[in-house]
């Protein structure tokens, strides 16, 4: 008689957790098929010179971050003043790669609100976008120095998502 | 009667201003598996809408590479491969049968399963039952409560 009511109970009891966890979910952030994989290699001309070439190899050996970035993106714009913090610091360098937008506007951009970027590879027609799996803007991406994508950050960064999710990471992979 | 005319023509107008219209090829059967394959897929920028259906840029972006890869000779199950390790399983909206997605699979016929057994065993018991449980049951909660009252 008692196990009658007490495994709807125990069902309910499961059930619930499962629900908050879910709900607080966001289902508009996937996770990246690259994680512990290998970034995929790229090349493009630079947003500043359409003569000379961003690639992976300018950042192979060292921790770097891939940052997708945009001049129609909002959240880009609300993460760049953290970028430029993160640049100042001189810790980790910062590859920019401006995602389907036009040269002009991005260079302007860069001109109006200062530049957080070693480099800003310049993919017009999105393809190296989808290469990395990109399906919004501003995604950030955790290089380690074998290539292998350590982290992927798909909303705006700011000091606190910096410190929880990616300064361990660094940490590990540089062995402090 | 004008009227009516002009109002369904401006209605419809829209529709000219459809997605990708025209045929991507001339070819009929890469034609039919195109569409197979943008009906198939998830626009990830509008989650709920499927390539086909979508006019985000990246929907745009992914159709212009199913049609590369389509003109290459590429197979279907070529091009899912590249969404899929680009976009993972997510990308299709009947993401293949592999260990990841067993569970996505056959959730449904594990509860269907589980709620088979339930019924079963509380239908068995049920029949287990004398025929007046229910009055018996009252007859004791009474005699309980009678018992309780006369307690000095």
């Amino acid at each position: 008689m008692t196990l009658r009511y007490l495994v709807p109970i125990a069902a309910f009891a499961i059930l619930i957790p499962i629900f908050i966890i879910g709900l607080q979910r966001d289902p508009s952030e996937l996770p990246s098929p690259f994680l512990g994989m290998p970034a995929p290699a790229f090349s493009l001309p630079s947003l500043e010179d359409p003569t000379v070439t961003v690639s992976n190899n300018d950042y192979a050996g060292q921790v770097a971050l891939v940052n997708v970035w945009a001049t129609w993106c909002i959240g880009c714009r609300h993460e760049h003043d953290f970028l430029l913090t993160l640049a100042a610091r001189e810790d980790i360098p910062i590859y920019g790669l401006n995602w389907r937008d036009a040269r002009e506007d991005a260079l302007l951009w860069l001109q109006q609100l200062g530049n957080p970027y070693v480099a800003s590879a310049y993919d017009a027609d999105g393809k190296v976008g989808i290469d990395w799996g990109v399906y919004g803007a501003p995604e950030t991406f955790l290089i380690g120095p074998d290539g292998i994508v350590l982290h992927k950050h798909l909303s705006p960064l700011t000091e606190e998502i910096w410190q929880r999710d990616f300064v361990p990471k660094i940490d590990a992979v540089s062995g402090n | 009667m004008r009227t009516i005319a002009v109002a369904v023509l401006v209605l419809v107008a829209p529709c000219a201003l459809a997605i990708d219209a025209g045929r991507a090829f001339d070819d009929p059967e890469l034609q039919s598996r195109y569409e197979e394959i943008i009906s198939e897929v998830r626009c990830l920028q509008c989650q709920n809408e499927s390539l086909k259906d979508s006019n985000a840029f990246l929907a745009t972006d992914l159709r212009r590479e199913i049609r590369r890869l389509l003109g290459e000779g590429k197979s279907n199950a070529e091009i899912y491969d590249f969404l899929v390790q680009r976009y993972g399983e997510f990308a299709l909206y009947r993401p293949r049968l592999s260990g990841k997605t067993l569970l996505l699979w056959f959730a449904p016929l594990l509860l269907l399963g589980a709620g088979a057994v339930v019924a079963v065993r509380v239908v068995r018991g049920r029949m287990a039952m004398p025929l007046d449980a229910d009055a018996e049951d009252e007859t004791d909660d009474d005699g309980r409560q009678v018992q309780v009252t006369d307690r000095p």
